[in-house]
């Protein structure tokens, strides 16, 4: 047919879908950032036994847990925990995919076979499974969580990265800047980067959720957060034994963790529409 | 007065876009006699496509069919059934598309894809489908064809896909034979091949032919009547050797003009091809009165507001230009 | 199909040594690993005599790349060392744990793939419909549920209020024991499954050769099942093959919650008991599953697309 037809996009509308998501997420960065002044109550140390296992109601409007500590301070506390987590380990796995993606790409040669190869690997180890090892060697806690959730999610940054420069590399634009003679570098960073930010972006926005959800599994299996701190994850992972007697307990630290991925994934794919067009990130 | 097989009248085809809805198509009218050859001619975007996709009733959002009749041996098909147009889809009205390697299910070996039009229309078994398939791949002059029905479409030549998809075209003997840039995406040289078959089948068969191309020379070869279509609207209409010799819209003159010529060289002396100047317009942005005044080397005023009527032509030929004459 | 199957072991072995070389050095070369790791860790206590004696049992005092020899001789042989914890060899403990872990695998596939491409290809041959919208939102929910939460929620409903079904263990390993565990693990491939058919589906029912099917006078029923599924399959199976291959690793929290005795429970369990030679056999075993499924998928390719088995 001669006539160019634009399919009827028919999934959620772009925008509906980015207003959506990005309404869910600034509510979990408000409620991370104000976390001091809309808490009710301290998260750790107001705990009253006289109180324990209240169901949600007007005092407590998410009930309490076991130790009498109110569960909506909590998951508002929680929210910096989780938030922070996703967000400072998905800069570890930008920073890492960029930066190999690029000089792979640009440089080829055995620099590119040794970080495809290296990719090929961190997709054949569930990142869950390598994140597991890297926290069984270096013991639980905050650090290890972010250093094992930072070192393992890179390779789809990467595989873009090196797609794209491979396509742009041989453009004139760049041809141009390497005839001024411009280092290889700033070629790099200055000339290239900025025209596949829009697909890293996206790309680190969906997986700023696989993030907290690794971070919710692993506090939950007792590697990441330990109480009494609050992780949304953690809070699960006490509630697990009392979800016959307070299964609100297991349900609200959920249900803020779900709404928070929720807003992730539809933030990135209504950004994936504006930022990303040719849809080089689409992973379904 | 005889019936035509396919008459189409004052067709007018919509396009939904953002908002708003535009016709891509409008005040389309022609004729096609049994077995006669009709050609369509314009560049990419002037709506020959989508007029071939509407008289196939294959017309899909955000594209309808926005007024104006169809009839087919008399009978009007604009508002038939999904069920009767598929009744008549294949059997009667057939078509060729484009990419012969794109129009193919690659996953499906070609045999089996040409054997289906006796299973849908004929309502034979499979086996004896695809004897028929054999039959129908000889017939268009696939070398070997006992093999060849089990190939798949990778594995052929783009002449020989175009072959493949001719032999579905003209599996059930159709009254009319769509074919819609049958050769454009083919090398030259398999081209001529292609129409020559095209033309010897269909002339032996008894079947008409709606040829859409950007090609008039092509067209002017294959068909007896031309008409030319400049930004949804047919600008005029010929006979195919008038159509060279008395080009009567400027927007026609210019296509005739931008041919080259074997032989008429050393006529006219070492002579550049012209070109027309400017381009086509997009749906949403068609000027007001005659569409083509803008890029049309003698345009004034009037060009500017009114829309030209069809003035008529020798031999049942038309024009729309209001300098015509 | 031999042809295929032998470039693509070229491809695997290489990985799989990578992994393995991989897992050696993690476990052998950065602090806080293997026996020093037990002395750390206040559970466990093993006088200064034992320890040395443990270090030269296991070698852990030879050169690094003379131990690395000697792992990798013993990996592909299929001596994976002995567990620190029961002192029963590794392979052994892991080949006692993959048939149920391949069992709820294969469960979670079949319901993923059985409501995933279902709905998928629901919501795209009605687009715009309230199948599509309702499919769609259920798809990006699914990819944002997580697992073990979702599991913990259909632990509550089904096993501890209406009391449908167990809430957890392995049982005899029957259909009712499978049911939770499979549906926490499967939500998210289903979703995603979902989403790439619908994808896939409208873009083959958009290709020219439908029209094609279309201009013969094909009912849109036949011009589906004659021209579309296959096509849509084509796209779906990478998918269901990423997947599937990353499943066995996704049930770590799954099979842990359920106390499914899979390999992922083990894994979890071994790193809380610091049993680093069962924690490297987990990673392996899980790594060749991913890329024994890999391979599979690209056998099936094969199969259904002729394009590259000519090629």
């Amino acid at each position: 047919m001669s006539i160019a037809i634009k399919r009827p996009r028919l999934r959620l509308k772009g925008g509906t879908s980015l207003w959506i998501g990005g309404g869910l997420v600034a509510t979990a960065i408000m409620a991370a950032v104000l976390a001091p002044w809309i808490a009710l109550t301290d998260p750790v140390m107001d705990a009253n036994l006289m109180n324990a296992e209240i169901p949600p109601g007007l005092e407590y409007p998410f009930g309490t847990d076991a130790q009498g500590r109110d569960i909506y301070s909590r998951i508002v506390y929680g929210a910096r925990i989780s938030l922070s987590v996703g967000i400072i380990s998905q800069i570890c796995n930008s920073l890492i995919g960029v930066t190999l993606g690029l000089t792979a790409g640009y440089w080829g040669g055995w620099w590119d076979d040794l970080v495809s190869g290296l990719t090929n690997l961190m997709l054949a180890i569930p990142s869950l499974v390598f994140a597991l090892a890297i926290m069984a060697i270096l013991g639980p806690g905050l650090v290890s969580l972010v250093i094992a959730l930072g070192l393992t999610s890179w390779s789809y940054s990467c595989r873009i990265a090196r797609a794209q420069v491979l396509s742009l590399k041989s453009q004139g634009y760049v041809q141009a800047a390497r005839i001024l003679g411009y280092g290889d570098l700033r070629i790099m960073f200055t000339q290239i980067l900025p025209n596949i930010l829009g697909p890293l972006i996206v790309i680190a926005t969906l997986g700023m959720g696989g993030a907290i959800l690794s971070e919710a599994a692993l506090s939950f299996l007792g590697l990441g957060i330990r109480p009494p701190f609050p992780s949304w994850g953690s809070m699960l992972s006490e509630a697990r034994d009392q979800i016959t007697t307070a299964p609100w307990l297991s349900v609200f630290p959920g249900l803020a963790i779900f709404f928070t991925v929720l807003g992730l994934n539809l933030l990135g794919d209504g950004l994936r529409d504006i930022l990303d067009p040719q849809s080089t990130t689409r992973r379904a | 007065m005889t019936v035509p097989l396919l008459k189409v009248d004052n067709l007018r085809i919509a396009l939904a876009g953002d908002g708003a809805t535009y016709n891509a198509v409008e005040n389309v009218s022609f004729e096609i006699g049994r077995g006669e050859a009709f050609g369509l001619v314009g560049e990419s975007g002037c709506g020959k496509s989508i007029t071939a996709l509407a008289v196939m009733g294959l017309l899909r959002r955000p594209l309808s069919l926005g007024g104006g009749r169809i009839a087919l041996d008399g009978e009007e098909i604009q508002d038939a059934s999904p069920a009767e147009m598929r009744r008549l889809r294949g059997k009667r009205i057939a078509m060729i598309f484009q990419e012969p390697m794109t129009a193919l299910n690659p996953l499906s070996p070609v045999g089996k894809q040409i054997a289906e039009m006796f299973v849908l229309h004929e309502g034979m078994g499979w086996n004896e489908a695809m004897d028929r398939a054999e039959e129908a791949l000889r017939q268009v002059r696939v070398p070997s064809p006992e093999r060849r029905i089990k190939d798949y479409p990778h594995q052929l030549s783009g002449g020989m896909r175009q072959r493949v998809m001719i032999a579905i075209a003209l599996a059930c003997g159709p009254d009319l034979l769509v074919a819609d840039e049958p050769t454009t995406a083919l090398d030259v040289t398999v081209q001529a091949e292609i129409i020559d078959l095209m033309a010897e089948l269909c002339a032996a068969k008894g079947t008409a032919i709606l040829m859409i191309s950007h090609d008039l020379g092509l067209v002017a070869n294959m068909c007896k009547r031309v008409a030319v279509m400049y930004a949804g609207r047919i600008v005029e209409s010929q006979a195919a050797e008038a159509i060279f010799a008395t080009p009567s819209h400027p927007y026609t003159r210019g296509l005739v003009d931008s041919l080259p010529r074997l032989g008429e060289r050393s006529k006219r002396g070492r002579q550049r091809l012209r070109e027309i100047s400017g381009v086509v317009p997009s749906i949403a942005a068609y000027p007001a009165g005659c569409r083509f005044n803008p890029r049309c080397p003698s345009v004034t005023d009037v060009c500017r507001e009114m829309v030209p009527e069809a003035t008529p032509l020798p031999a049942e030929g038309l024009v729309r230009c209001h300098h015509h004459g | 199909m031999l042809l295929v199957l032998g470039r693509r072991l070229a491809n695997v072995i290489p990985t799989l040594l990578a992994v393995i070389a991989l897992v050696f050095l993690l476990f052998s070369v950065l602090p806080g690993s293997f026996i020093s790791g037990m002395n750390e860790d206040g559970r466990s206590t093993i006088d200064p005599a034992v320890m040395e004696r443990m270090r030269k049992e296991m070698g852990l005092d030879d050169p690094l790349l003379e131990r690395f020899g000697k792992y990798v001789a013993a990996t592909v042989t299929g001596d994976l060392g002995t567990s620190f914890r029961t002192r029963e060899p590794v392979t052994k403990m892991l080949s006692n744990r993959i048939w149920p872990s391949l069992k709820l695998v294969l469960a979670a596939m079949t319901f993923a793939i059985a409501v995933g491409v279902t709905l998928g290809f629901l919501a795209a041959l009605k687009p715009g419909s309230w199948i599509d919208t309702a499919s769609m939102v259920g798809a990006i929910s699914g990819l944002s549920l997580s697992q073990f939460w979702f599991g913990l929620m259909l632990m509550y409903l089904f096993a501890l209020k209406l009391q449908w079904l167990p809430s957890f263990g392995y049982g005899d390993g029957g259909l009712r024991h499978l049911i939770l565990p499979a549906v926490a693990l499967g939500v998210g491939p289903m979703a995603l499954l979902a989403r790439t058919t619908r994808a896939a589906v409208l873009d083959v029912l958009n290709a020219d050769f439908v029209r094609t099917a279309r201009s013969k006078g094909m009912s849109e029923r036949r011009v589906v099942e004659w021209h579309v599924l296959r096509n849509a399959l084509v796209l779906v199976i990478t998918i269901v093959g990423l997947q599937f291959g990353s499943l066995m690793g996704q049930a770590v929290v799954v099979e842990k919650l359920f106390a499914w005795p899979g390999v992922g429970s083990l894994m979890v369990d071994s790193v809380f008991q610091r049993d680093m030679p069962t924690v490297q056999g987990c990673i392996l075993m899980i790594v060749l599953f991913f890329l024994a499924i890999n391979t599979l998928v690209d056998l099936a390719y094969v199969v259904i697309d002729p394009r590259i088995r000519y090629q």
